[in-house]
């Protein structure tokens, strides 16, 4: 079984040269930390720049140089920055080559819940509305199951969408799986987990066809 | 030259008034136009429409507005760790309006190009799609959204000068220059006020003609969420 950090480094072997990647909130932020450094890359954040770096040494902070999770940050040499408006021109022009997100929930058609728990929790959609509708390599990071154990793979989602069949790929702390229209086809397995736990842990229709490969990590 | 130069934040805020429309600049605390803020919390005025990527902290930015209950609706894409902002809209004291980010900020970049309303796909299929018209194009559905229309703007950049022209820094360009001119009033606080002729035409982010007034703002706190670093 993965840990975040296991489910990021999987993630990043998905990131290829030449790739423009916006990373969201949380897991995926951490997939940055291993991509491979042959490869050129740049990092997009909705909030106004591309080519960030890593964070800056202390004492070097600037409260005007952040990330869409409000972390000081740093740019690289070609970086750039820009507006709110031309930012989601990149996005919804489809000119950013991979979006990676976590989610609350995922149905196996590819629909997507992440961003409201009517009554209880409201965090709001920032930019992902925009990047699910919009963008053609979606690639979710998330827990299998969320903290009571109940899985976050579904027939259909219970939480109110942030969009529809959008999600191609996801990777959690069990599994690598491919969204296909008939349901969660399973790639890869974790180090150590069995088919058996990966079905029970998935509530939607999971295709398992032949030898499952363990994750090349 | 057309002179934007106004002496103070007080009279850059002439003409504010309970009930209003206003856009505010600013991603999380980056980049907020910290002194109309104040002076909007100073002079008391309420039940105020603020359209706005997010509402601050608790205890900075909109979040001064959300505590004194000025605000009667938030036109926001997040909420995110603004706990008064969550609990006030939970608890309908709030009116909130939730807006996919792209969206938000196309709303007001139509309102300063002038177009009444564009198509995207974003939130078509969700709730936010909910009795807004769609239609398809090229195979894929869009929703129509209309542009926002406000009062005034209040924006924050780093340098202008008098005849309203101004220079953004870093990340804290975000919604500020999409607010520029799409309010019937631009209110521009700068942290360097230069006389014109002081920056290259060729630098100028947002030309002085969406711009109303411009002030020297001071004090700014400039607040950091979340203080991020590597050791040395």
């Amino acid at each position: 079984m993965l840990d975040k950090n296991g489910i990021a480094k999987r993630i990043a072997k998905e990131v290829k040269d030449g790739y423009y990647v916006n990373l969201g909130i949380g897991i995926p932020t951490l997939v940055a930390n291993f991509v491979r450094d042959d490869i050129s890359v740049e990092f997009q954040s909705e909030n106004g720049v591309l080519g960030m770096g890593p964070f800056p040494f202390e004492g070097e902070e600037d409260a005007d140089v952040i990330n869409a999770g409000k972390q000081t940050i740093t740019t690289l040499p070609g970086a750039s920055f820009f507006d709110s408006a031309m930012s989601f021109g990149m996005i919804r022009g489809k000119h950013v080559d991979l979006t990676i997100l976590g989610a609350m929930e995922v149905a196996e058609n590819g629909d997507i819940a992440n961003w409201k728990i009517p009554g209880k929790m409201v965090k709001g959609m920032g930019g992902a509305m925009d990047l699910v509708a919009s963008a053609e390599n979606i690639i979710v990071a998330m827990m299998h199951t969320n903290k009571a154990g109940i899985s976050k793979l579904l027939t259909k989602c219970t939480l109110p969408l942030t969009g529809v069949g959008c999600v191609k790929k996801i990777v959690t702390n069990l599994a690598v799986m491919e969204v296909t229209g008939e349901g969660f086809k399973l790639l890869e397995r974790a180090p150590g987990v069995s088919v058996e736990t990966i079905i029970r842990a998935t509530e939607g229709k999971l295709i398992v066809e032949g030898e499952i490969p363990e994750m090349d990590l | 030259m057309i002179k934007k130069t106004v002496p103070n934040v007080e009279s850059a805020l002439k003409g504010v008034a309970d009930g209003m429309t206003f856009m505010l600049g600013g991603f999380g605390l980056c980049g907020i136009p910290e002194n109309a803020i104040a002076e909007l919390v100073k002079l008391g005025i309420n039940d105020i429409t603020c359209i706005s990527n997010n509402a601050g902290v608790d205890d900075f930015g909109l979040g001064l507005l959300l505590q004194k209950h000025q605000i009667k609706k938030m036109i926001s894409s997040y909420v995110g760790e603004n706990d008064e902002f969550e609990r006030q809209m939970l608890s309908g004291e709030l009116e909130v309006e939730l807006t996919p980010q792209g969206t938000l900020a196309e709303k007001c970049r139509a309102a300063q190009a002038g177009f009444p309303a564009f198509y995207t796909p974003a939130g078509y299929g969700t709730e936010v799609a909910e009795g807004k018209e769609t239609r398809e194009f090229d195979g894929k559905m869009h929703v129509l959204e209309p542009a926002f229309k406000a009062d005034f703007s209040f924006v924050k950049a780093w340098k202008g000068d008098e005849a309203g022209n101004l220079i953004f820094k870093g990340t804290a360009r975000n919604f500020n220059p999409c607010m520029c001119g799409a309010a019937k009033i631009t209110v521009a606080e700068v942290e360097e006020l230069l006389p014109a002729g002081s920056l290259d035409p060729n630098e100028i982010h947002i030309p002085g003609i969406f711009v109303q007034r411009i002030f020297k703002g001071y004090d700014y706190e400039k607040r950091i969420e979340q203080r991020t670093v590597r050791k040395k």
